[in-house]
């Protein structure tokens, strides 16, 4: 599947430069978020937000006003999102670390999160929907 | 015999072994995955995960060493969550249109998964410090551990939590929606970034694009939000 646009046809090519200049433009984006964030935390101690996720809004505002998406940005975020799951595994592997925490509270604790789970996953798309509803009454 | 030992310890070394590991892993992943028609039980990274954790328990491989190779594929997740910013761009329109039902579902969302995990933790009479750690796992792990710790929990068993929390969610997530008929990909996708973060996006993305850009939206504004309700908990116990 390609990804699709609405732009024209004559579209500029992907280039190793324009590639780079994507991938330069996602790095400086969590560079600034991080630093955001870090001037954040002097201000107030305790409240915590990563740096790549204000990075990502970082960029959203940029986009949103800039009204234009550099062709190396869109190929390099796509490839990089193709592969999303890929880059939580190690985190996912840490698990190991913390085999005895949860042999300790496993069942449990396994309980609560699938029930919560659920119940997050359920509540949240019925209050979406519920609230799409009544905003716009008609279908988008 | 010895010069294989040897080979051994020169590849354990180094970071390529694991890292080269961690990515066969995911394409095995991946096959297993298309092989049983892609069904989301088959979750990429829970096969990929489990495959790694059983290798390194056969080469009694510590994670440090492991993640001497892995960080290389951890780094990358921060530049791709920067790069959500690109398909919530091309949804720019919608996610405009859907503000009303964004707010709505990320407050009621957020309450419910901190809320209903706490109750439930706390009806089996799990002690304070594991309440606390459980409180914030439908955030990002960064996000859970510092806010586990400000509720005097354990920031390590809160980031075991937190990725429980992720493939549950990736893997109950279409099923469930399914089974309700729900074909709304934009209320699917905030649903499961808010209940499951950046693996529940992950997964969302495989499903579609609509999907993975609201739930990406959803993870930043739960992990915002969550981080307040917190901050709010802390203070009136303080109170």
């Amino acid at each position: 599947m390609t990804s699709k646009s609405d732009d024209g046809n004559t579209k500029p090519r992907i280039t190793p430069a324009s590639l780079l200049a994507g991938f330069a433009i996602l790095i400086a984006c969590q560079l600034a978020g991080e630093t955001l964030v870090s001037i954040g935390r002097l201000l107030a101690p305790s409240f915590v937000f990563p740096g790549p996720v204000a990075g990502m809004l970082l960029l959203l505002a940029f986009l949103g006003w800039r009204r234009r998406l550099p062709i190396g940005l869109d190929a390099m975020a796509t490839g990089l999102i193709g592969i999303l799951s890929l880059l939580f595994v190690p985190s996912a592997v840490g698990i190991v670390q913390y085999g005895g925490l949860i042999l300790e509270w496993g069942p449990p604790l396994l309980l609560a999160l699938v029930v919560s789970t659920v119940l997050t996953l359920l509540v949240t798309v019925g209050t979406y929907l519920a609230l799409a509803r009544l905003s716009n009454g008609e279908k988008p | 015999m010895n010069s294989i030992a040897e080979i051994w310890v020169y590849l354990s070394a180094s970071p390529l072994l694991w890292l080269t590991a961690t990515i066969l892993a995911y394409l095995l992943a991946l096959a297993i995955s298309a092989k049983l028609g892609g069904t989301p039980l088959a979750n990429s990274v829970l096969i990929a995960g489990v495959l790694i954790i059983v290798l390194l328990q056969v080469t009694q491989t510590s994670y440090i060493s492991y993640f001497e190779g892995a960080q290389f594929v951890h780094f990358l997740l921060g530049p791709a969550t920067v790069a959500l910013a690109i398909p919530l761009y091309k949804n720019l329109e919608k996610l405009r249109r859907s503000l009303l039902p964004i707010a709505g579902a990320l407050i009621a969302g957020s309450l419910t998964a901190m809320g209903s995990a706490v109750a439930i933790a706390t009806a089996f009479g799990a002690p304070a410090d594991v309440v606390a750690s459980i409180a914030p796992k439908s955030t990002s792990a960064p996000i859970a551990m510092e806010l586990a710790r400000n509720l005097g929990g354990i920031p390590s068993l809160a980031a075991v939590l937190v990725i429980l929390t992720g493939i549950l969610g990736a893997v109950i997530v279409t099923p469930l929606m399914n089974a309700l008929r729900i074909k709304d990909y934009a209320a699917r996708g905030f649903a499961v970034g808010v209940a499951s973060h950046g693996i529940g996006t992950a997964r969302a993305f495989q499903v579609s694009e609509v999907a993975g850009a609201f739930s990406g939206i959803a993870m930043a504004l739960n992990g915002a939000l969550t981080s307040i309700l917190v901050l709010v908990w802390v203070l009136l116990s303080q109170a």
